[in-house]
């Protein structure tokens, strides 16, 4: 992990001049991941990984801390019939239940995100943004979520964007930080490129799709493109970032051409939970059924799969 | 506190596990006779050849070998048809045969996809992607033609040619055999259709719906054989109009042969074309489009980017980017789903490949092959980059018709477009800018048929397709391929 | 005392020059009651290089200008054709043809000019299309200039033939070499000059005259040469094009037609010396279905 004294000695590009992207040529690439017809052996590593990769997650306005023990638990005990299989990586919730998750998922190895910065909207002041990251950050979160700036982004306030996400890595000190780049308001391929690259220079150790607030979140094109700006930050300075989309991957077909996309845009150094996630609630349980599927030979049902 | 638990996983190797396409509910027979005037017949020499699979040199199927008595007696059938029936056919009876034929066609997409990849050697996602949809779409394309000719030459009668000989080539078996047939029969013509050698199995398959469409007898005769077998066509007294696809050598052969006729010719032949990076392009789009020019199907595309000219500024982060990409391209057997470069078309053809690639690497180019695996038995040829190659060196002249690229450098605009059309040949070219202005001025200044803007390796119906200078004359699908089959009064 | 007339000096037309046959040969046609038509440059391969270089250099230009540029300057050679009706009129008695006939000759050549130069900024249009291709791509085709054309023009007429032949052509946007009628060569090299003074750059147009025999193969096989016509009903000839077209693949046409006829002219003409070319570019489409904007 770079450290950000690491990042701010790198040269910081024009960010005007980013990389154009071709949607019509990204989508032709997108179709042709998805013709990749994963089977057998391949399909049951992949849906482990894909488990082990996911941040169960509950962003609600009503969330208490019964709710986030319950999905604590979940995350430690995926389906308790089956043994031998993976924790989720970590569980995401708002920065007020932090304390509670961390203490619910204990020993288990499972971390704990927290989204920050005024989530979602990132409409606040920036002393309010610091703020409420060092308090997530105090309460033990292992992992921020942060939001970027949009209306600054379209703006063409790149600057403000750039300077907000060296503020808050400053915050979080050793803390892993994810810089969500909400997509879905970005509209174009072209902005989300650029914003990747804003984030990636400013200090972000992963970058994120969505908030799971706004449609569409993490399209296979948007995951694309951010993912061919990480190859091409890590042809550039050496540094490695990691991915997480997040909103709309419900299912394990979906799960597993984005392993597929991972591994052949980025390569299976990525493969793994510490450079990938998934920013889901449903898929667990859909991937669940596909292994169980795959160890019992007959098709399942949600009634036997508990819903957290 | 307790001692964390590991919870955090460690990069391993995935790789995607076998992925075959089935070939069960595939109707093929291990013999195959010619389709002339409606029947299967024998052909007269009571000779056969073999169709294998080049994947695994396994034989397919026996296929006639048809001699000059039995393309006399084709184009006779097919003369009788014109002549009794198909000519006094009212051309919206006609375009009804031709959904007639799309429709069943579709309905047999799976069965056409899985033969054509065992024929050929090409890869399954693409016969059942590519070949096979965009097959079935010509002929529902061209049906629509039949009764609406009049408003495709503004100012002129429309009349049919009479019997068309029509030879194909193995690179698209199926594909080539709708842009031939789809066309003659929508404009009134008879055909008489030889497929390339090792490829003739969705040709005869296609004379199977042909049979079960009720098109009457002799309006679509097919014959297999060699060169000979073509060479009947071109030179028989009452074939109306040649239509070839394939090399430019045989094509001048053709042109020659048919020059004391009043024969019509459309000739589809070589090309050498380039594909244009310039330093403002979506560059990993561009990449990809490298690889789809030059790849798809296994390079054995006429119109393959086979050429590429990258612009000095941006030249290594391309050829680094497409280096890492074509290692994760998966060569090997056509039939699996995940494959994405399949077996050579034929040992000839390989041996041409390996050939050109020893001429490269003895003009001191420098060679760049990713590390991937080859199955044991079949023809198989890894993706490969040749650089530091210049105009003058042999693999940039010539037409390799397989999975090898030339990656030369320029350093402006103008230099491109001349080194561009710097070749005898004039089919295709691809141009990546983020510019519309630039993409206009290329567009123009670039001789070739067909232009690719910031993609490459696009077909359809709709769109006339066809070359230049050494590329062949006239043009191949849309509104425009109408004209090589019919006459104006 | 009787004015001595002054003769014309035939030469002729290559890249906007006058010069005489690299050759220093000539020849002198006689009409049917015996007279001598002029001294007449007869031409040899060398006079054929260095138009097909002329005709190569001029394509750039010529097919890149605006369509409505290239009518007008179709316009202004038929207007100057009109100017000078009286000269193409006698030129014509000299070579056999009756008042009546040169006079509908020449008439019919002016407005067959007029008719292609309409032409100019219209086949495109009529002949063009955007194809409704089923991916997310724009794609269109449209005609362009097949590049340097070679002529062997029609041997029966001295202008009329020429004119039907060179007016589509170089419309088209193409440059060509001409081989005017070896028997009735006079209008072709008075033409030639009308050129020089219109506006049509130098090369565009390039006429040689001499024995259609002999310079026939240097052109027909020129590797330089993209497309050659045949105007009359000499099967050998036409075979001879088709078989040298194996050389470079150049595209034959043959017409055997009565250029006095009216329906001697049409769009299809234009068209026999245009390559399609089809341009497929990406189209981005971003939101739901544009229609419910």
């Amino acid at each position: 992990m770079s450290t950000q004294k690491d990042r701010l000695s790198l040269i910081i590009p024009n960010f005007k001049e980013s990389p154009c992207v071709d949607k019509v040529g990204v989508e032709e690439r997108v179709a042709r991941f998805q013709t990749r017809s994963i089977k057998a052996e391949a399909k049951a590593q992949g849906l482990r990984m894909a488990l082990n990769m996911i941040d169960l997650t509950t962003l609600e306005g009503k969330d208490t801390p019964r709710k986030v023990k319950q999905m604590c638990y979940k995350a430690q005990h995926l389906h308790s019939v089956c043994p031998g299989l993976p924790n989720v990586a970590a569980v995401c919730v708002y920065p007020s239940m932090v304390g509670v998750a961390k203490k619910a998922v204990g020993d288990s190895g499972v971390k704990v995100a927290s989204v920050s910065t005024a989530f979602p909207s990132g409409q606040a002041p920036l002393s309010v943004k610091i703020m409420d990251t060092k308090f997530a950050v105090a309460e033990g979160a292992d992992e921020i979520d942060m939001v970027i700036s949009r209306g600054k982004f379209l703006s063409g306030e790149y600057n403000f964007v750039f300077d907000e996400i060296a503020a808050i890595k400053d915050a979080c000190g050793k803390t892993r930080l994810k810089v969500i780049l909400e997509t879905g308001e970005l509209v174009t391929l072209d902005n989300v490129r650029r914003a990747s690259d804003i984030a990636m220079y400013g200090g972000a150790d992963f970058i994120k799709t969505s908030t799971g607030k706004i449609q569409p979140a993490a399209t296979m094109q948007v995951t694309y493109t951010m993912l061919q700006a990480i190859r091409d930050f890590k042809l550039k300075t050496g540094i490695q970032i990691g991915m997480k989309p997040a909103g709309g991957i419900s299912n394990s077909k979906l799960a597993l051409h984005n392993l597929v996309m991972v591994k052949e845009t980025l390569g299976e150094d990525w493969l793994t939970n510490e450079w990938f996630r998934f920013g889901a609630s449903s898929l667990a349980n859909d991937v669940l059924m596909q292994i169980m599927k795959a160890e019992t030979g007959v098709y399942q049902s949600t009634n036997y799969f508990s819903k957290d | 506190m307790a001692k964390k638990k590991e919870n955090q996983s460690k990069a391993v190797k995935w790789d995607y596990s076998p992925a075959p396409e089935s070939s069960s509910h595939i109707n093929m027979k291990d013999q195959y006779e010619l389709f002339i005037g409606g029947k299967w017949v024998k052909p007269s020499s009571g000779k056969y050849f073999d169709t294998i699979n080049p994947a695994n040199k396994r034989k397919l199927a026996k296929i006639a070998y048809a001699n000059e008595k039995d393309i006399d007696k084709a184009v006779k059938a097919a003369r009788k048809a014109y002549k009794t029936v198909w000519s006094k056919t009212a051309p919206a009876e006609r375009a009804k045969y031709i959904y007639r034929i799309a429709r069943l066609m579709q309905e047999r997409a799976r069965e056409f996809a899985v033969i054509e990849s065992l024929d050929s050697g090409k890869v399954i996602r693409e016969s059942r992607d590519v070949d096979v949809p965009l097959a079935c779409n010509h002929f529902f394309y061209y049906a629509g033609w039949a009764d609406k000719l009049e408003y495709a030459f503004p100012n002129r009668k429309v009349e049919s040619l009479g019997v068309a000989g029509q030879i194909t080539p193995w690179n698209f078996p199926l594909l080539m055999a709708a842009w031939k047939i789809a066309p003659a029969l929508a404009t009134g013509n008879c055909v008489v259709l030889k497929p390339a050698e090792t490829t003739p199995l969705t040709a005869l398959k296609l004379a199977e719906i042909i049979e079960e469409s009720g098109l009457p007898p002799g309006v679509v005769n097919i014959v297999t054989g060699y060169g000979d077998t073509g060479a009947a066509i071109v030179n028989h007294d009452d074939v109306d109009k040649i239509a070839f696809t394939g090399s430019t050598g045989v094509g001048k052969i053709i042109q020659k042969a048919i020059a004391s006729t009043d024969k019509k010719a459309t000739l589809e032949l070589g090309g050498k074309s380039a594909n244009i990076i310039l330093e403002d392009a979506p560059i990993d789009q561009a990449v990809e489009g490298i690889v789809n020019g030059i790849f798809f199907n296994q390079g054995h595309v006429c119109c393959a980017g086979s050429r590429l000219f990258v612009q000095e500024s941006v030249a290594e982060e391309v050829i680094e980017k497409l280096k890492h990409r074509i290692s994760s391209l998966i060569v090997g057997d056509p039939m699996d789903k995940n494959t994405d470069i399949g077996a050579i078309n034929s040992k000839e053809q390989l041996d041409i490949i390996n050939r050109y690639i020893k001429i490269g690497l003895d003009e001191g180019a420098t060679m760049y092959q990713p590390d991937c695996s080859l199955p044991k038995s079949g023809y198989y040829c890894r993706p490969t980059l040749f650089m530091n190659v210049a105009q003058s060196s042999t693999i940039v002249q010539e037409e390799i018709f397989g999975p090898v690229l030339t990656i030369q450098t320029f350093r402006t605009v103008d230099e491109a477009i001349e080194k561009a059309n710097n070749t005898p040949y004039g089919l295709a070219a691809g141009i990546w800018t983020d510019k519309g202005s630039r993409i206009f001025n290329l567009a123009n200044k670039l001789n070739a048929g067909v232009i690719w803007a910031n993609t490459y390796n696009k077909f359809d119906p709709t769109s006339p397709f066809g070359g230049y200078k050494e590329s062949g004359f006239g043009r191949e699908g849309g509104l425009q391929g109408l004209s090589a089959y019919v006459k104006l009064k | 005392m009787e004015r001595l007339k002054v003769l014309k000096t035939y030469k002729v037309y290559i890249g906007g020059k006058f010069p005489r046959t690299e050759s220093g040969r000539y020849y002198s046609p006689k009409n049917a009651k015996g007279e001598v038509l002029g001294n007449i440059c007869f031409c040899s391969r060398k006079d054929i290089r260095n138009s097909v270089v002329a005709a190569r250099k001029a394509f750039g230009g010529w097919s890149e200008r605006a369509a409505n540029n290239r009518g007008q300057i179709l316009y202004r050679i038929a207007e100057m054709l009109e100017g000078r009706k009286a000269q193409f009129i006698e030129e014509l008695i000299l070579q056999g043809s009756t008042k009546v006939q040169a006079e509908k000759e020449v008439v019919l050549s002016i407005d067959r000019l007029i008719y292609y130069a309409g032409w100019c900024d219209k086949y495109t249009q009529v002949l063009g299309s955007v194809n409704p291709v089923a991916s997310s791509h724009f794609n269109f085709s449209m005609h362009v200039p097949t590049g340097v054309v070679g002529i062997l023009a029609d041997q029966k007429t001295s202008l009329i033939g020429l004119i039907s032949l060179i007016a589509p052509v170089i419309a088209g946007g193409n440059t060509c070499v001409v081989l005017a009628s070896e028997k009735l060569p006079l209008c072709a090299i008075t033409f030639s000059e009308v050129l020089n003074s219109s506006d049509l750059p130098g090369g565009v147009l390039n006429v040689l005259t001499g024995s259609c025999s002999e310079m026939m193969k240097p052109l027909t096989t020129h590797m330089d040469v993209n497309a050659m016509i045949y105007s009359g009903s000499d099967k050998s000839i036409v075979k001879e094009l088709k078989e040298s077209s194996a050389l470079n693949l150049k595209r034959i046409l043959h017409y055997d037609l009565d250029w006095m006829k009216a329906d001697s002219q049409d769009l299809y003409k234009l068209s026999d010396f245009q390559e399609v070319k089809t341009t497929w570019h990406p189209i981005e489409n971003i939101g739901g279905a544009s229609s419910s904007y």
